[in-house]
């Protein structure tokens, strides 16, 4: 294993005091590793937090700030945080209109989410709602699985319901927005290379030279089927097709196109691929009404990409365009 | 023969010994078809139990497994931090603020552990989950206790059926948690919560012998 770590057992903590001396408009509280924005809570507005297993940056602590999240949760490397940390962070963001938590559907987050949403209530007294994101089309939606994996929809759900939070919507239309755009939002995701666990020091799983998995989530683990490397036009088109058979996205108002890479692709890589995305749509009929390009919701050093198309509407593109200043997206402000 | 609170404590004392000493094999289970984490983070989690019960002893089970159960929930993470605490949490209810259990009173705890796990995880028999290794155990203490079997010889027929348990969950195809998003592709592994919850029984075996 070759990282830029100390001791794999301090890589969480290590990068939480980073993030610190590097956005001092950011409040870290080290103990409970949350991540606030400086001036929590906004009195009079809804608080939004999330949180996740660490290893999937910019999200969640990159996405804090004015017009996105109020805090995040850190958990170790691909492991939910604890209840006692979104305990904490729901008071610390409660401005007196209640907080919505969005949750990933991951087993352990949901478990974790849920406790703490039972403990918030008896604890705090805060009103809590949560939400929780499942846009992964590789998994199979039935009894027999845990449902699907929520992934880049949650990049997309932070920003535009961050949006909808600011404009001082209640806390039920701030939950209804979050399910808005959830139920609007597929995603296909493909990996390149596995990715290594600083605290397992090995490849989660091997993937020989020219193999590549096709329908992955977000924590190294294997997808929905291994195929031989194929070109990226070839490889957009696996990833496309089962986005679009899943949902009608002709309308007139089009999409939100995320082309996400997974951390180890480069963005020139991306934008290739982003350009194939856009010729399968445009043959589909699928309109682009905005796009988002780049690493933001990763898998430590993995190489790959996933597309998320969101279903968009006028009142989700004013959102998506309203100001946003957190570490990780950046624009209007 | 009941169990005495010293007796209790060395049960989770000794659970995570085992805990500590399988760490690699019960990430490399979970590695296979989970996220290599299961090892790293109950290890964390019982390392801080046994320095909280280090700290401050308890004056009584309820006591001791609530805090047990409360450190779980707030360092392992993942789904086994609610699922382990949940069971020990619920364990420390059906037990009551005593210093000692008889066999029944402990399998009555036990079930009601297992209970509090299904309530969490809403695993059912062969979804392939620790429900699959720890659903047995409880049922052949309760066999032997019935039986009149002391509670050690008791607790050694939990553990065989533990691993028995553990040992078909092989050939199951995953129904829950990560595990699950491999579909067919999960058959073939031992799964890494029904491993680690036979080295909780086995540990009562040779606590309470």
């Amino acid at each position: 294993m070759k990282k830029l770590i100390n001791d794999p057992a301090d890589v969480v903590a290590e990068a939480l005091r980073g993030m610190d001396a590097a956005h001092p408009e950011l409040r870290v509280d080290h103990t409970n590793r949350i991540v606030y924005r400086g001036d929590a809570p906004v009195r009079g507005k809804v608080g939004l937090i999330s949180g996740g297993g660490s290893g999937h940056e910019p999200m969640h602590g990159g996405f804090v700030g004015p017009g996105m999240l109020d805090a995040a949760c850190a958990g170790e490397v691909f492991t939910s945080p604890v209840p006692d940390q979104m305990v904490e962070a729901t008071r610390g963001v409660d401005g007196g209109a209640g907080v919505l938590h969005i949750v990933k559907n991951y087993t352990g987050d949901v478990m974790n989410f849920e406790m703490a949403a039972e403990l918030a209530g008896a604890e705090t007294g805060v009103e809590v709602l949560s939400v929780v994101t499942d846009d992964d089309v590789a998994v199979q939606d039935s009894l027999y699985t845990a449902g699907r994996r929520g992934v880049g929809v949650t990049v997309l759900l932070e920003k535009i319901v961050g949006a909808g939070a600011d404009e001082g919507r209640d806390l039920a239309a701030v939950a209804a927005l979050a399910r808005k755009v959830n139920g609007n939002g597929r995603s296909m995701g493909m990996a390149l290379t596995s990715c290594t666990v600083p605290a397992a020091g090995q490849p989660t799983f091997d993937l020989p030279d020219d193999q590549m998995e096709i329908g992955i989530g977000i924590h190294g683990e294997p997808g929905r089927r291994r195929v031989p490397v194929a070109p990226a036009r070839e490889i957009a088109a696996m990833l496309v097709e089962p986005v679009l058979h899943d949902l009608d996205f002709t309308g007139p108002d089009g999409v939100i196109c995320f082309v996400n890479g997974m951390g180890g692709t480069p963005l020139l890589e991306l934008y290739l691929m982003y350009a194939e995305v856009a010729a399968l749509l445009e043959k589909a009929n699928v309109r682009i009404a905005r796009s988002l390009v780049g690493p933001y919701i990763t898998s430590l050093e993995m190489a790959g990409c996933s597309v998320t198309l969101l279903k968009a509407d006028d009142e989700l593109v004013r959102l998506w365009d309203a100001p946003v200043t957190t570490p990780g997206l950046r624009w209007g402000a | 023969m009941s169990a005495t609170l010293g007796r209790l404590e060395e049960w989770v004392r000794r659970f995570a010994v085992a805990v500590h000493s399988h760490r690699d094999e019960l990430t490399r289970l979970d590695a296979a078809i989970g996220d290599a984490d299961h090892g790293s983070n109950l290890d964390r989690g019982m390392t801080a139990v046994v320095a909280a019960l280090d700290a401050e002893p308890q004056p009584g089970a309820a006591a001791l497994f609530k805090k047990v159960g409360m450190t779980l929930v707030s360092t392992v993470g993942g789904a086994s931090g609610p699922l382990y605490g949940t069971f020990f949490l619920r364990v420390a209810t059906a037990s009551g603020e005593v210093t000692e259990l008889d066999g029944p009173a402990f399998a009555k705890a036990l079930r009601a552990g297992l209970e509090g796990i299904v309530a969490r995880g809403k695993a059912e028999a062969g979804d392939k989950t620790m429900f699959d290794a720890l659903a047995p155990a409880v049922d052949a203490l309760d066999a032997a206790l019935a039986d009149g079997d002391p509670l050690g010889e008791s607790l050694r027929a939990a553990t065989a059926a533990a691993e028995a348990g553990r040992d078909a969950t092989i050939p199951l195809v995953a129904r829950k948690g990560r595990a699950s998003y491999l579909g067919e592709r999960s058959v073939g592994h031992q799964d890494p919560g029904a491993t680690s919850v036979t080295l909780l029984v086995a540990a009562a075996a040779d606590a309470l012998a």
